[in-house]
């Protein structure tokens, strides 16, 4: 049996944590849910750090935890990654990389120590002492650190979420590289949609302790029945996209199922896929093909959903493509004006400006 | 060695007095190092009747302790009884009752800086190395243990300055027997009881020299070192 299966139940203070999940063996997952949710619980009872969990956690085949039996966090070759960086204030970078790298070696995993240095970006850092790193910088060395450990399995827990929007932004790359380049499995804890929807493969949806969803990531961010859980303004799809050229007006001009977009301009070659994060409510739907509008980004798709909510909004889903959806939010006036049903053609009319440089990036395979 | 006579004090009290303070100090680390580590993680309720026990040297006359260690120790209770029936010696008036005695007197000045450490760093770094494949043991001596250092360092020396100073203690359970258990603080007050105040000056001096050049020394190390140590 390959992968991460989890079927345990903890008491939390107010709430009880009932998991029973088969994770996906490849890729990254995210666990998303609101703060309180129990997500940290879930990763450390994973990582065997919950002293209280009752029930089993097996990862390929192998049970680290079950009646009468609880395998150590320091034998499970886990990496983890904290919400701060804990990083050894008595090491220098180089050192604390060097400490994971022995442990792994003696348990006889081997690490990339120049990939993982390239990847994350350490050159310059690896004589600093902690003390002396930027936030950004710590936990790039953690996450370095982690993968030093050569894991069969990596938690990040909200690694982002002590760091300010801009290293947000810087740090987000780094984690790609991760996802893509470092063939191990990632469960990745956040309650950021824009994280969800540029770094998820597979998504578990956790709320007050239970699982409400767990799915691919593709279906889920276009499902508009998921939409209230991600939050009503949150709410989007992200679709696959091919970079086809940067225009000197600082637009960058992706393609995607169903037309062309563009987008505020940003780094990548052409010809690199990549992930584009399209929010409901910035989706104006069209029966016709629309004339004389400032919008410049114009995609056509079959309407296959129209979902009251419990205010005064629908949320449209337009298929543009194979698995590739967008997501409108608008009120239930304009739903009956238009006569929407499923089955119409419909355009989306999205504005450039507003997906914004953090919503696009990454590999857009899967 | 110096000698007697020429009007030097025969120095015999204080190399007697830094070698208890070392031994002590030696054996106050392996027995308050685990200590103060259980204290620092326990959940347990003993948890404020060992911690009141520790610290009972602190609050005790030093002669009530010393009173207590005579009775304990003595070759006609159990413990210094078996003591005398397998090393023939006795714990009482001896070298090495007086590290027995010295070492409950000090132990609170090694427990409590190591514990406050221990407490500071907390369950962060130990929760990081373990998930990075430091087992308990391990993850003990490359990360607490570096990461309190200066508790370390005010243990020890806080433990061998008490050592130094102790006086009531000593008399109750050492006596005064020259070369065994006359420490300086004890050779000082027999000088000054025979009017001797030359020599007790010049003891009294060393002494004080000796502790403010060791206290000098700690803080400039703590000065230089700020980062590494917890």
């Amino acid at each position: 049996m390959s992968g991460l299966v989890v079927d345990f139940s903890l008491d939390l203070p107010g709430f009880r944590l009932s998991v029973a999940e088969r994770f996906a063996p490849h890729g990254l997952t995210v666990v998303f849910g609101p703060s309180g949710s129990g997500k940290s619980s879930l990763l450390r009872v994973i990582a065997g750090l919950e002293g209280g969990a009752e029930g089993s956690v097996c990862f390929n085949g192998q049970t680290w935890q079950g009646p009468g039996r609880h395998v150590a966090p320091h034998r499970r070759a886990i990496g983890y990654v904290f919400q701060e960086a804990r990083l050894f204030a008595h090491l220098s970078v180089a050192g604390n990389l060097a400490y994971a790298e022995r442990r792994a070696r003696k348990a006889g995993r081997v690490p990339d120590r120049a990939a993982i240095v390239a990847a994350l970006g350490l050159d310059g850092l690896l004589t600093r002492r902690p003390s002396g790193l930027s936030g950004g910088e710590a936990q790039r060395v953690a996450m370095a650190r982690a993968l030093m450990s050569a894991p069969r399995l990596l938690l990040m827990d909200e690694p982002l979420s002590a760091l300010d929007d801009a290293a947000k932004g810087a740090i987000l790359p780094y984690i790609e590289a991760i996802r893509d380049g470092m063939q191990v499995p990632v469960i990745y804890v956040t309650h950021s949609v824009s994280e969800v929807a540029r770094l998820a493969h597979h998504i578990v949806m956790l709320e007050a302790g239970q699982v409400r969803r767990a799915g691919p990531a593709q279906d889920i961010l276009s499902d508009p029945a998921a939409a209230p859980a991600f939050g009503i303004r949150a709410a989007g799809s992200v679709l696959r996209a091919e970079v086809l050229a940067h225009h000197d007006d600082g637009l960058s001009e992706l393609a995607v199922a169903g037309g062309r977009l563009l987008v505020p301009g940003f780094a990548a070659a052409i010809g690199t896929r990549v992930r584009v994060r399209i929010a409901a409510q910035d989706v104006i739907l069209s029966r016709q093909r629309p004339e004389g509008l400032s919008a410049l980004n114009l995609l056509e798709g079959e309407l296959t959903d129209v979902r009251r909510g419990q205010g005064p909004g629908v949320m449209v889903r337009l298929r543009m493509g194979p698995e590739q959806d967008v997501l409108a939010r608008i009120t239930q006036r304009s739903a009956r004006a238009l006569s929407l049903a499923p089955g119409q053609r419909c355009f989306a009319v999205i504005k450039s400006l507003s997906i914004a440089p953090l919503d696009v990036g990454g590999s857009g395979s899967d | 060695m110096w000698s007697e006579g020429a009007g030097f004090p025969d120095l015999t009290p204080l190399w007697l007095t830094i070698r208890l303070a070392g031994i002590s100090v030696v054996i106050l680390l392996i027995v308050g190092t685990p200590l103060a580590w259980w204290l620092a993680q326990t959940k347990s309720r003993l948890k404020v009747a060992v911690e009141a026990i520790t610290a009972l040297p602190l609050v005790l006359p030093p002669t009530v302790l010393g009173f207590y260690l005579l009775v304990l120790l003595s070759p006609n209770s159990m413990l210094g009884g078996a003591w005398r029936d397998v090393t023939g010696t006795a714990l009482t008036f001896t070298f090495t009752g007086l590290v027995v005695a010295s070492v409950l007197y000090s132990l609170p000045f090694t427990v409590q800086p190591l514990q406050a450490s221990f407490e500071a760093i907390g369950r962060h770094p130990m929760e990081a190395a373990a998930t990075l494949g430091a087992g308990p043991t391990d993850r003990f001596f490359t990360v607490a243990t570096p990461l309190a250092l200066r508790g370390y360092l005010t243990a020890m020396v806080l433990s061998f300055a008490h050592t130094l100073g102790e006086f009531g203690v000593v008399l109750m359970v050492g006596g005064n027997i020259p070369g065994q258990t006359k420490v300086i603080s004890i050779a000082i007050y027999e000088q000054v009881e025979t009017l001797e105040y030359a020599q007790a000056h010049l003891l009294s001096a060393i002494l004080l020299g000796i502790s403010f050049v060791v206290l000098v020394a700690v803080y400039a190390a703590n000065r230089r070192f700020p980062v590494h140590a917890g």
